[in-house]
């Protein structure tokens, strides 16, 4: 498959040199590129699922490792990796109903549903992310029991598979594949669209008159408060400037392109504003498992401020952003240190870095990191494309994407096809 | 997983037409051409020495690849296969949008020669980037580009755009921080034109000059002495015509930039785009590395930081720039301090202290070993108890023991240092002895290139080796202790007081306390003189320094002026110590030679200083005045006639006394026609001259005649005797 390794370099070259910036788009473009590796792999007669996780596992690898900062290519790569899982076992389930059952009542269905709490949480997962779908909803519900084999699908498809007759492998074969890269294709819809999605909800948490802060610059934000703003909501937006890109200006800027009221402050004056403002909006960088937040730096002392006066300090996030992991060591490793020069101009201070005077050891370092981590309890809510959540809710979310066999991406060292 | 550096390019840039009609190309100049990584570069070109544990090669190429360029000549010379293989083993020969090919040349020695190699092989169409392979950057191309093309269109003379940065030099050595010469850049601030390039400016002297032109035709102009030249030029195809047209260019800034600079016929203009925000650097000498090195951990190029280049999470930054490999041993006593660098395989021992440096992949550095501002490159071992400080140690190097590096050593690849042993500071040590003098010429970096193994100087060094050794050399091992293996080189051109200059080592305090002493006195030296450059560039043209090569007026009328004061130093030492007349002449005769005047400039000369002779001693009234003059006209009449062979020469004789009374010494101006008449009767002017000149006079302006007037009767006697013989 020489274009989609071409293609995956180009892509782990992007990331690498840090080009793609925002998670939505490079969530985006990890999925394009994780479809087009999914239908370029051949898959085999038998354990399909087994070669379709391996290949995406041994790209995504890569692309975790180009650059560790960016979480929503983790992600992405373990939603495909879920998406292959669960197609797999509703395409088995469908298989298995269709050699052994003819029909199936009503009364054992019922029985099923109140089965399913003692289930594995993969299991739970698959099922509630199948009442997304429609077509595999009926086959799942058809078959639970078989569900709980979940995860060891690989396995499992592969003794089912034995069974069934050599003409329906072929067509079984294409069927997984292209429901895998149909279920891609919604995730693909799923992350294009999660802005507007977030942005339905705004107006039932702005009220009329009401003041809101933010700092710096998120998409989604931007979209949630002029969402509001068209449903005919009049408030006030303070917008701290987020220091030291000051993306807080360009976003005054559209906001006022859009007729919000709007407040410039400095990043050093939320303290002060803080008593006027009645919540707290502000966009993430990635949600972690705990429900803590990595998000722009200046939000940590934002949230403080929020907690110390009581105001609801709501992050909003699409799904894509939502990390399987915890925060271990947050400060350091998953942070990125950028160029000093964003704080300061080189040339004027080049005196103070002259290390050919003193001990040679400079006296001056700049340090400029990325992101802050949000801890859990300063944060009041999330809202994400399918609802407002407690920060103590997000693991039941992550359960729901994610399975959980694929939290450490990395290929059994005796595995490969 | 060899992901590394895989790369693909050109993101789609601003405007894509532009970059479409001719697709982006850069030379990179694989070599310095110079010998000041010298031991180092005997063995390994300086591209592939590493920059915390990467080549430098890999930063100037990642930056190409990221600013948009899509085809690379990497041009070789010095130990061009090292750099072949390393450049096909890497990934940069299987970039899809990213073109590197090499070319090779073993006999060019300067970036001239390059040039003009790369000008034959027809291989650059349209603008390209003029880079070396030693420089670290991560500016955006784009805006520059985008200038230097609209100037183009407007003016085709607009060849060439240097990047430059703000960056103040030190005010005590007038140094950068990179360790070069203090630059001086005149630059019209309204169209960027750099008018002025001087990097050797002598600040001993304290002054630069500048030519009157330059002032006239720019209504503004700033000097600069805080800019920083980053070495990447953005030149149109016509640079490489130039240098393939003018031979002798040979250094890209000594001789192109300031040979365009002074050719005020072609016209070629070169500008300047400064940069802000955005870092560019060349390393030049072991000081610039040390910077460059601390400047890349601090961060200021990023995205081009180790752990962003390595890729892979290989390498993980921590708090206060600590940047580590995933695979190192560290005993639990070792304190790792600020702004290191630890790379893959490394083991560090029980309470060692490391800070402010760079350790390479898989070295073994024993316990209680102190680490300080120190470059340690791969596979080192470095035993108990040894001391580094601010020392720079390539791969292979073995440290035995308690061995101690002074500040500023060098120890090139494989070299052994002996039990205990102290390396005095600012030695370069190397396996390879040094060579001798004569091919250490400073434009060359040379060694064998085609074998990639090093041309061993056959000469044999004697003694001066070992000037700063108590022992005297036996062979290699004494030099460096007990079981030590290497030659330490001695310290060559700078000389002992210049080597703090361009070392790895921090200027050590008593000499800047020196220096600071010495530039106080200057200072008040040049307050005295009145002669301290003014901000604006003040113009000067003082005698003792001319020797600009521009043959225009002012040039040969300032030589006429030294000229003159020679021969008359000349004279009075004539007449104070009773030279013969015949050495006289001689002298006179040899300055004229070497100042290059005609025998008419010398007459003017003499006479000059004869006048003056009797001007300076001493009268009270213009008899005596006349006096004097006819002594010293009857004294020294030998000396002026031998100079008087012809009419010319006379007549120059009368222009300059004509001079005199006007100028220097007005109390000649009443004498004026008593003078004359007296070098008639002496016979040094003949009558044919004087009538001359005053026929010639004949059509001037009122004023000028004011002395033929005053001669008027000793003319008209003259013109009557004249008639009389007839």
């Amino acid at each position: 498959m020489p274009d989609t390794q071409a293609l995956v370099n180009d892509f782990l070259n992007q990331l690498k040199k840090r080009k793609i910036e925002g998670s939505q788009a490079t969530a985006k473009q990890t999925a394009e590129l994780l479809r087009s590796v999914i239908s370029q792999t051949r898959v085999p007669y038998t354990n399909q699922a087994g070669a379709l996780i391996d290949s995406v596992k041994a790209v995504g690898e890569r692309l975790i490792a180009a650059n560790p900062v960016e979480l929503a290519v983790g992600n992405i790569v373990r939603r495909v990796l879920h998406i292959i899982r669960e197609e797999d076992v509703s395409l088995t389930t469908a298989a298995m109903a269709g050699l052994n059952l003819s029909a199936v009542s009503d009364d054992e269905d019922d029985a099923d549903r109140d089965d399913r709490p003692v289930l594995s949480a993969a299991a739970v997962a698959a099922a509630s992310r199948s009442t997304l779908r429609p077509p595999s909803l009926q086959t799942l519900l058809e078959d639970v029991p078989d569900s709980a084999a979940v995860p060891h699908t690989s396995s499992s498809g592969g003794d089912s598979e034995g069974k069934s007759k050599s003409a329906d492998k072929s067509s079984r074969s294409r069927k997984l594949k292209h429901d895998v890269i149909e279920a891609v294709n919604e995730l693909i819809q799923d992350i294009n669209t999660c802005h507007e999605q977030i942005a339905e909800q705004a107006v039932e948490h702005i009220h009329q008159n009401e003041v809101i802060l933010t700092l710096g610059s998120s998409r989604t934000v931007l979209e949630f408060l002029c969402a509001a703003k068209e449903k005919k909501r009049s408030f006030r937006v303070f917008v701290a400037e987020g220091a030291p890109r000051y993306q807080g200006h360009l976003l005054a800027k559209e906001l006022v392109a859009r007729g919000l009221q709007t407040t410039l402050i400095t990043d050093s004056a939320v303290f002060a504003m803080i008593s006027r403002v009645n919540m707290v909006i502000v966009g993430a960088h990635a949600v972690m498992a705990n429900g803590g937040v990595i998000a722009p730096v200046g939000l940590n002392m934002v949230a403080l401020a929020a907690q110390k006066h009581a105001v609801p300090f709501v992050v909003l996030a699409g799904s894509h952003k939502l990390c399987p992991l915890y925060p271990h060591n947050p400060e350091v490793l998953l942070n990125e240190l950028r160029s000093p020069s964003e704080l300061l101009d080189f040339g004027e201070f080049s005196d103070c870095m002259d290390f050919g005077s003193g001990n040679g050891a400079p006296l001056l370092h700049v340090v400029n990191p990325t992101f802050d981590y949000v801890p859990p309890k300063l944060v009041s809510l999330f809202i994400t494309d399918t609802g407002g959540h407690n920060p103590s809710y997000m693991y039941r979310l992550i359960a729901d994407y994610y399975s959980a066999d694929d939290l450490v991406v990395q290929r059994r060292p005796t595995s490969g096809n | 997983m060899v992901a590394q550096k895989k790369g693909a390019t050109a993101r789609v840039s601003e405007d894509p037409e532009e970059l479409a009609r001719h697709p982006l190309q850069a030379i990179l100049l694989a070599d310095s051409f110079t010998t000041k990584f010298r031991p180092i570069t005997l063995e390994r070109p300086k591209v592939l020495l590493p920059l915390a544990n990467i080549p430098m090669i890999d930063y100037t190429l990642a930056w190409l690849e990221s600013a948009g360029v899509e085809e690379v000549f990497v041009f070789c010379c010095a130990h061009s296969k090292q750099v072949i293989d390393y450049l096909e083993s890497s990934d940069w020969s299987s970039q899809p949008n990213f073109l590197v090919t090499t070319i090779e040349s073993h006999n060019s020695i300067s970036a001239g020669d390059a040039l003009r190699l790369i000008y034959e092989r027809h291989v650059i169409h349209g603008d390209f980037v003029l880079i070396s392979g030693d420089t670290v950057s991560n500016m955006s191309l784009t805006q520059a580009l985008q200038e230097h093309k609209e100037r183009r269109k407007k003016d085709a003379n607009a060849i060439m755009t240097m990047v430059v940065k703000q960056s103040k030099p030190s005010p005590i050595t007038q140094q950068s921080r990179l360790g070069t010469d203090e630059l001086f850049m005149a630059i019209n601030p309204d169209t960027k034109q750099l008018l002025c390039y001087e990097d050797k400016a002598e600040y001993s002297k304290g002054f630069i000059s500048l030519d009157k032109t330059l002032i006239a035709d720019n209504p503004s102009t700033v000097l600069h002495n805080d800019k920083q030249d980053c070495y990447i030029d953005i030149c149109s195809e016509e640079v490489l015509s130039l240098f393939t047209d003018n031979f002798d260019y040979q250094h890209l800034r000594r001789h192109f930039v300031k040979g365009l600079l002074v050719d005020d016929i072609m016209g070629y203009k070169i500008f300047t785009h400064e940069i802000h925000s955005s870092y560019a650097a060349r390393i030049d000498n072991f000081r610039s590395y040390d910077t460059i090195s601390k400047d890349i951990i601090q961060r200021w190029t990023y995205p081009f930081v180790p752990d962003v280049l390595c890729g892979n999470s290989a390498i993980r930054v921590e708090r206060r720039g600590t940047y580590r490999a995933s695979e190192i041993t560290l005993s639990r006593s070792a304190q790792i301090g600020p702004f290191i660098v630890i790379g893959q395989g490394t083991e560090i021992g029980n309470d060692t202290k490391i800070s402010h440096s760079v350790i390479g992949e898989g070295c073994t550095i024993g316990s209680n070993v102190t680490i300080e501002g120190s470059y340690i490159w791969n596979n080192v071992t470095i035993e108990d108890g040894c001391e580094l400080r601010h020392a720079i140690v390539c791969d292979g190097v073995t440290m035995k023991s308690g061995a101690v590096l002074e500040p500023g050593v060098v120890l090139s690849f494989k070299v052994v240092v002996g039990q205990q042993f102290v390396v005095p500071a600012y030695s370069m040590v190397s396996l390879l002895q040094q060579p001798t003098q004569q091919d250490s010429d400073e434009e060359l970096e040379y060694a064998d290139s085609s074998s990639g193994n090093v041309e061993l100087p056959s000469a044999k060094l004697n003694g001066d080796i070992t000037s700063d050794l108590s022992e005297t050399r036996h062979g290699p091992t004494s030099e460096l202790g007990t079981g030590g293996v290497g030659y330490i080189w001695s310290i060559f051109e700078g000389g002992h007081d210049e080597e703090w200059r361009h070392s790895v080592a921090p200027i050590p305090t008593d000499k800047l306390a020196k220096i600071m002493l010495d530039k106080d006195e200057d200072e008040e030296l040049l307050t005295q003189d009145g002669n301290v450059l003014s901000p604006s560039g003040e113009l000067k043209s003082d005698s003792d320094a001319n020797d600009s090569e521009d043959g225009d007026n002012e040039g040969s009328r300032d030589d006429y002026v030294s000229f003159e004061k020679e021969v008359e130093a000349t004279f009075l030492r004539a007449v104070h110590e009773n030279v013969k007349v015949d050495h006289v002449i001689l002298e006179v005769n040899a300055l004229r030679l070497s100042y290059n005047m005609a025998s008419v400039d010398c007459a003017g000369a003499i006479f000059y200083s004869m006048m003056k002779l009797a001007v300076e001693s001493p009268h009270s009234s213009s008899s005596e005045l006349h006096r004097n003059a006819a002594d010293v006209i009857t004294t020294w009449q030998n000396l002026l006639k031998s100079f008087l062979h012809d009419i010319d020469e006379e007549i120059e004789v009368i222009l300059k006394f004509e001079e005199i009374c006007l100028e220097s010494a007005k109390e000649f101006s009443p004498l004026f026609a008593q003078i004359l008449h007296l070098l008639y009767d002496k016979d040094i002017l003949e009558e044919d001259a004087i009538l001359r000149w005053a026929d010639e006079k004949e059509g001037a302006d009122e004023s000028d005649k004011v002395f033929v007037q005053r001669a008027e009767k000793f003319l008209q006697w003259l013109r009557e005797a004249e008639e009389e013989e007839d």
